[in-house]
């Protein structure tokens, strides 16, 4: 397992030839996020951050299958196009590889202190949470729900 | 006991401050009360941290629910809603 916030760029095809050796991997699933419209500045609690992603990680390895996972969050100055957030996990399957994935970003959103201040041409303001993004992550807590 | 204040983000702004010591005094045992008791600390601090001002705690790194209890030397850290990703 990989876990790394940075301010630096991340390369995807490096990262998942990274955790696609081994054998039994058939399956790697990745999502990218990406700056839309506006500059931006990403702050994060240092220490926390990386302990709460890792729980997050370990959390998804024990409801799937997850041969191997890296994920990758940006800080700093962020300008629109530019890569934010990496999660990629490999699986023997890919059931397991896009649920894991897509656990481990929901949660992410939700459970990891970093906070996005968008840089606008009238001034900059910190981004307000989305319910979206709570309901997102409680669809995980009811597995009658994950289909929805 | 004293405890290691820490604030982030619109909030750190809002107050002016990174962080700070602070002598929790004996009266207050939770982050709740102590969120209560620095919001009696002044204008700017009650705006921010008034009860119903979305608000998430954490206690030595890991999140914690208003009624967690507090220790000497204790991380607590006061910030908004999360908003990476």
């Amino acid at each position: 397992m990989k876990v790394s916030v940075q301010p630096g760029d991340f390369d995807l095809n490096v990262e998942v030839g990274n955790i696609s050796g081994e054998k039994t991997v058939g399956a790697v699933a990745s999502f990218v996020g990406v700056v839309r419209e506006v500059p931006m500045t990403l702050e994060h609690y240092p220490g926390m951050t990386e302990s709460a992603i890792r729980k997050i990680v370990e959390e998804a390895g024990a409801r799937w299958k997850v041969i191997d996972c890296t994920v990758i969050h940006r800080y700093g100055e962020l300008k629109p196009g530019e890569q934010i957030v990496l999660v990629a996990v490999a699986s023997a399957h890919r059931g397991d590889a896009f649920a894991a994935c897509e656990f481990i970003m929901d949660y992410l959103k939700t459970r990891a202190p970093f906070w996005k201040k968008e840089h606008l041409q009238g001034g900059a303001r910190w981004v307000e949470a989305r319910s979206a993004d709570d309901r997102a992550a409680e669809r995980w807590q009811d597995p009658a729900k994950k289909a929805s | 006991m004293k405890v290691k204040l820490l604030f982030f983000a619109g909030l750190r702004e809002q107050l002016g401050s990174s962080g700070e010591e602070f002598e929790v005094p004996s009266s207050v045992t939770t982050v709740a009360g102590l969120r209560s008791h620095l919001s009696q600390r002044g204008e700017k601090w009650q705006s921010a941290l008034a009860e119903g001002k979305p608000i998430r705690m954490a206690i030595n790194q890991d999140m914690a629910q208003p009624g967690a209890r507090l220790k000497a030397g204790d991380e607590v850290a006061f910030f908004p809603p999360v908003t990476g990703g």
